[in-house]
């Protein structure tokens, strides 16, 4: 059974289109024939108790997995009619179009400038410091957090609060222009009212990004985003509309999830 | 051999004493081992504790007066012309009387009256020592018999004894304070004298260094140059030669292992780097005497070129090879401490290996990577062997890396190799010397470590 | 927002990422390149250094010898016949040598002739017939084939290390070069195993040169170092790990510790030189002295290995035994120590390896000088092997290369064996909590 990806051909352009995707660490199996859909302009919540194979989901849309000795995966990604473990796609070049937001804020020990203009420079996205100014000065406008900086922008990134430095690490993110963001749990190490500027901000940037983020918590999901995909086991369960998984589930795990009876 | 017989001595008596003491307690327990505070084997060593520490204790005190007091006795009683000497002579002949009484063989005696010192001097020791030996026997055999009165049961044995050796933990602690004290102050005392004859300013702003000069004080006009800038010079040199070689070497072959290298590749080729480490200095200086050297002057040669068979090219080559370990495996475990986050931060924007390490993993591993060079440095700088064997003897002030100089350590070994008067500004600026290249070295080791460690705290 | 960031979304960012990417890529490989050719550069340094040392000190362990017919002619040795010890002692053995040699070559007879003979005979040729005799005074009167060691020359000439050519550097003419031959034709010329290299002191004669008085010495002055660093080594890192509060003053000692280590080891020297020669009178040259002075060089290595394995022993042994009532010192006694020796032995063996390889102290306080005897005890004067590779260094001879060479061979099997022997304890023992 296929919900999300039945659904997805009624409603808006799929961005990315994961099918039959496995993934093996080592001996372990840890995530069973995936088939996902994910569209343009949304924000998808990927939740399900710890172990699931959400993150190891999320890591597989910009490979990230390939960093992790043993890693195998199968199956196929799709972005924008791209399979991205076609042997002949560039990691480099995906990363640059489907930016990572960490579970905890990794600043580079650098300015805050630097840690937002890394990306365009290593990626030659612009000629002149004009331009990378303009970059960093816009990305750290749409992150909600120039005003707060703007003062100490040749100060280290790693003196911010850890709030900020979330919010720095998706300035920096974003100033590669990046088409899809993913987020591992981006405000798990934050505290509440840090955190709910950061579900602001994702809400902001759905207008221009495409956004996946994995949560722990079902309120930030149900906050933050438009479709919500439950994972128990590796095994993708359900995949719907928000407010559809919320109040009325299909699938009997997914219930017992969000009514708090495991996780 | 006297001596090693005391203190057989001695550890026979304290075993006896402990038997003596755990036997006591056992007694005065009446076979019943529970109503003793402690374990009968505590009161043993309470015991032969309080018989060994004092007898111990006065062992070292004599040890280290005797010799001093000795001499003393001996030089008062020496006739009057003899004792109004300057005093290089008076310490000549003092060392002639201690060596003639040691060997006990007074037939090669410069003079009557020194054979008659040292015969003086062998009798005050030998009456020294068995005096200083029935007095040590004595208060070991009073220390213990003290000791085995004072058992009781409720007696605390075990935290006494507990408490002897906490206080033998502390002092060993402390031995490498009483290490550096002893450093400083040996040093210091030779270099002060050495700058009473020889100034300051001139030692370390001369351009000129012939010690061999002054091999006698009363030749006239002989008085020696003593200006120890041709030597900072010629160690800077071949130091810098050391780190260039070094430095990119140890660098990248560091950050290749911890980056690139399969763990395969890794388990064989680092620990073959580190066996660079081990082999002994003297080992590379002969390497570059009979091999770099010779190679580099046929190469120089060949191109019609001067290269001095002293080359500090040569020798710095050599200690750079001696210095890649050093380097690799300090900038390895600090670029592996520095957190993976880092690193996935930068792959998730795009950037590849090479951007990641040069641009977010170096930089933040730099203070510890400027840490370990500035260990290497000053491991440079103290290196002896090497530059003994493969650098020059004589000071020429040159920044040709083909020709030949000399270092610190160089003339330090050169100088007091052989014959020493510790009255001659020659041996003296050797300590003059090692107390330079002390502070050097001390300096750069306490800035490296304190950079060290600010960058460990950082990653924790 | 009408910007950049807008400008370059979507495909835009793709394109330019494309446009880069050779350029970046290539740059990636030089970088992965200048790593390789960095290892690459150090395993070449390190296959050469001993590739060379080998090359030339193999050699070394043969020595070549000759076989002579000597008659011990009673009239040379013992005229008297009263088999009198310091007659015997006293005697002609060179005569013997001449005569035997002699009869090998019956037609030279002129002076030169007899000179070039004698000089193909190393010195100790002498000392080993006396040996023989003082040995056996039965051999008197009788008369047997002996092989008797070669000078310096006839060996290098033999193994290769000369040239025959007298303008090459060749120290043979032609009459010679061709008794030499006509002798290894005969089979009276040949390699044996050099005894001499483990069984004498030093000598000016190469062939006679032995390194078993240096290896006497380094183990004299190691089993002081190990006596002495080890117990207190242990001592320091179990008060400074179990004992001491965190306060000042233990942060003193911590950066001197830590200081020590770093000290070049030549100012180590340079204290002994001073507190334990000048201060205290002990002898020059001693194996005592120099074990002193190495046991303040490898002193701060004991105690941070000893520390690091202190430190790798978890709490919860620590909470137990002190929960059953032992006291601290018992704690650490009974547990924690025998927990952290393998860690504290691996750390102490490495210490001792540094310290049998380290001269620049020994060289300080005088065990540098030229000794032949071998040192029957920590007081007398002797050298140490890395010592002894350094004087051998310094001699002119190039028979002297070999033996360095082989010197620095046994110094480096030393080495090994010690290290692989921490390395066996670490991976025998090595404890994962």
């Amino acid at each position: 059974m296929d919900p999300g990806a039945e659904r997805t051909q009624s409603n808006g352009h799929t961005k990315v289109a994961a099918r039959d995707v496995n993934v093996y660490y080592g001996e372990k199996h840890a995530l069973k024939t995936v088939d996902l859909d994910i569209r343009i302009n949304e924000v998808t919540a990927l939740i399900g108790p710890s172990g699931c194979g959400k993150s190891t989901f999320l890591r597989c849309i910009n490979r990230m997995n390939d960093l992790i000795d043993g890693a195998k995966v199968t199956g196929s990604i799709v972005l924008d009619r791209q399979d991205i473990y076609d042997r002949n796609l560039d990691v480099v070049q995906l990363r640059a179009r489907v930016g990572m937001v960490f579970q905890k804020p990794n600043p580079f020990p650098k300015s805050i400038f630097d840690n937002v203009a890394y990306g365009p420079r290593i990626h030659g996205l612009a000629n002149t410091a004009g331009e990378i100014e303009e970059i960093v000065v816009t990305s750290l406008k749409r992150a909600g957090l120039f005003e707060e900086v703007k003062d100490r922008l040749e100060e280290p990134g790693t003196g911010l609060s850890g709030g900020q430095q979330q919010r720095l690490c998706i300035a920096r993110a974003i100033a590669v222009s990046p088409e899809v963001i993913l987020m591992d749990e981006p405000c798990s190490a934050l505290d509440p009212i840090a955190t709910a500027k950061v579900e602001e901000l994702i809400d902001e940037l759905r207008e221009n990004f495409t956004i996946v983020i994995v949560t722990h918590s079902m309120q930030q999901a149900a906050r933050v985003s438009q479709r919500t995909a439950f994972f128990h086991l590796g095994e993708l369960i359900e995949v719907g509309d928000t407010e559809s998984i919320f109040t009325n589930p299909s699938h009997k795990l997914t219930q017992g999830y969000i009514t708090g009876r495991f996780g | 051999m006297p001596f090693i017989t005391l203190l057989a001595t001695l550890l026979a008596l304290s075993a006896i004493l402990y038997q003596l003491g755990k036997g006591r307690a056992l007694r005065l327990s009446g076979g019943r081992p529970g109503v003793l505070h402690s374990l009968p084997t505590y009161y043993g060593s309470y015991v032969a504790l309080w018989c060994a520490l004092p007898a111990f204790l006065l062992v070292a005190v004599w040890i280290i007066i005797e010799p001093m007091a000795l001499q003393a006795l001996v030089l008062n009683s020496l006739p009057e012309t003899v004792r109004q000497l300057p005093l290089a002579r008076l310490s000549l002949i003092t060392n002639e009387m201690r060596q003639l009484a040691a060997s006990g063989d007074y037939r090669f005696a410069s003079s009557p009256e020194a054979r008659a010192a040292a015969e003086h001097y062998r009798d005050l020791h030998q009456i020294g020592f068995a005096a200083m030996a029935v007095l040590v026997l004595t208060a070991g055999i009073f220390g213990g018999r003290f000791a085995l009165g004072r058992i009781r049961p409720a007696l605390r044995a075990r935290n006494r004894v507990e408490q002897a050796i906490l206080f033998f933990l502390f002092v060993s602690s402390t031995l490498a304070i009483f290490t550096t004290i002893g450093i400083v102050l040996s040093l210091l005392f030779e270099s002060l004298r050495f700058f009473s004859m020889v100034p300051v300013s001139d030692f370390l702003f001369g351009l000129s260094w012939s010690p061999q000069m002054a091999m006698r004080t009363d030749q006239v006009g002989s008085s020696g140059a003593f200006g120890a800038v041709p030597l900072f010079a010629g160690t800077l040199l071949i130091s810098l030669i050391a780190m260039v070689v070094a430095v990119p070497t140890g660098l990248l072959s560091a950050i290749y292992m911890a980056e690139y290298a399969n763990p395969r590749f890794r388990a064989v080729a680092k620990p073959l780097i580190e066996v660079l480490a081990g082999i002994p200095t003297v080992v590379y200086g002969f390497f570059a005497v009979v091999t770099v050297a010779p190679f580099l002057r046929d190469l120089g040669n060949q191109l019609h070129f001067s290269v001095s068979s002293e080359s500090a090219l040569a020798t710095g080559i050599v200690m750079g090879v001696m210095i890649i370990p050093f380097i690799s495996s300090l900038s390895d475990d600090v670029i592996c401490d520095v957190p993976d986050a880092l690193r996935h931060g930068a792959y998730g924007l795009g950037a590849t290996r090479s951007e990641t390490i040069r641009q977010v993993v170096l930089p933040a591993a730099l203070p510890g990577i400027v840490g370990g060079i500035l260990l290497a440095v000053s491991r440079a700088i103290g290196e002896t062997m090497i530059v003994v064997m493969a650098a020059g003897l004589s000071a020429h002030l040159t920044a040709n890396p083909f020709a030949s100089v000399t270092t610190v350590t160089v003339q330090v070994v050169t100088l007091l190799v052989g014959d020493q008067e510790f009255d001659s500004p020659k041996t003296l600026s050797a300590f003059a010397l090692g107390l330079v290249l002390f502070v050097v070295t001390l300096a750069l080791n306490v800035v490296a470590l304190k950079v060290v460690r600010k960058y460990r705290e950082r990653y924790e | 927002m009408s910007d950049l960031v807008q400008q370059l979304s979507r495909s835009a960012t793709a394109d330019r990422v494309q446009a880069r990417l050779k350029q970046r890529y290539a740059a990636e490989r030089r970088f992965r390149a200048y790593g390789v050719v960095a290892i690459g550069l150090a395993l070449l340094f390190l296959v050469t250094l001993l590739t060379s040392i080998i090359g030339k000190g193999s050699s070394a362990f043969f020595q070549n010898e000759i076989q002579l017919n000597i008659t011990f002619e009673p009239a040379v040795i013992d005229s008297e016949g009263l088999r009198d010890p310091a007659a015997i002692a006293g005697a002609d053995y060179q005569a013997l040598i001449r005569t035997a040699l002699g009869s090998l070559f019956p037609e030279d007879t002129d002076r030169a002739s007899r000179r070039e003979l004698i000089h193909l005979i190393s010195q100790g040729a002498e000392l080993e017939l006396r040996k023989m005799v003082m040995n056996d005074p039965a051999l008197i009167g009788t008369t047997r084939p002996v092989w008797l060691p070669v000078a310096a020359p006839v060996d290098q000439l033999l193994k290769g290390h000369m040239s025959r050519n007298t303008e090459l550097g060749g120290q043979f003419n032609a009459r010679e070069l061709a008794r030499i031959d006509h002798l290894t034709g005969q089979g009276l010329l040949a390699a044996k195993f050099n005894k001499w290299l483990f069984t004498q002191g030093d000598s000016r004669q190469p062939e006679l040169a032995g390194l078993w008085g240096a290896v006497v010495g380094s183990f004299y002055s190691l089993l002081v170092t190990l006596a002495l660093s080890f117990p207190l080594g242990v001592a320091a890192a179990v008060y400074l790990e179990e004992f001491a509060v965190k306060n000042r003053w233990t942060d003193i000692i911590e950066v001197n510790i830590n200081n020590l280590a770093a000290v070049p080891s030549i100012v180590f020297g340079l204290l002994g030189l001073e507190i334990f020669l000048n201060v205290f009178g002990l002898p020059r040259s001693a194996p005592l002295v120099g074990g002193l002075a190495l046991t303040l060089v490898s002193l701060p290595t004991i105690i941070i290995a000893a520390r690091v394995a202190l430190k790798a022993v978890p709490p919860w042994i620590r909470e137990a035994a002190l929960g059953l009532g032992a006291s601290r010192l018992q704690m650490v006694t009974h547990h924690v120590l025998p927990l952290a020796m393998p860690g504290i032995l691996t750390g102490t063996i490495i210490g001792m390896a540094r310290a049998v390889g380290e001269s620049a102290p020994l060289l300080m306080i005088g065990m540098v000088a030229f000794v032949v005897n071998i040192p029957a005890t920590p007081l007398d004067p002797s050298t140490a092997l890395p010592v002894q590779i350094y004087l051998w260094a310094a001699s002119p001879e190039r028979a002297f290369v070999e033996r360095t060479s082989a010197a620095i061979l046994v110094l480096l099997c030393f080495l090994a064996v010690m290290n692989a022997t921490a390395i066996f304890l670490r991976k025998r023992y090595e404890r994962r909590w």
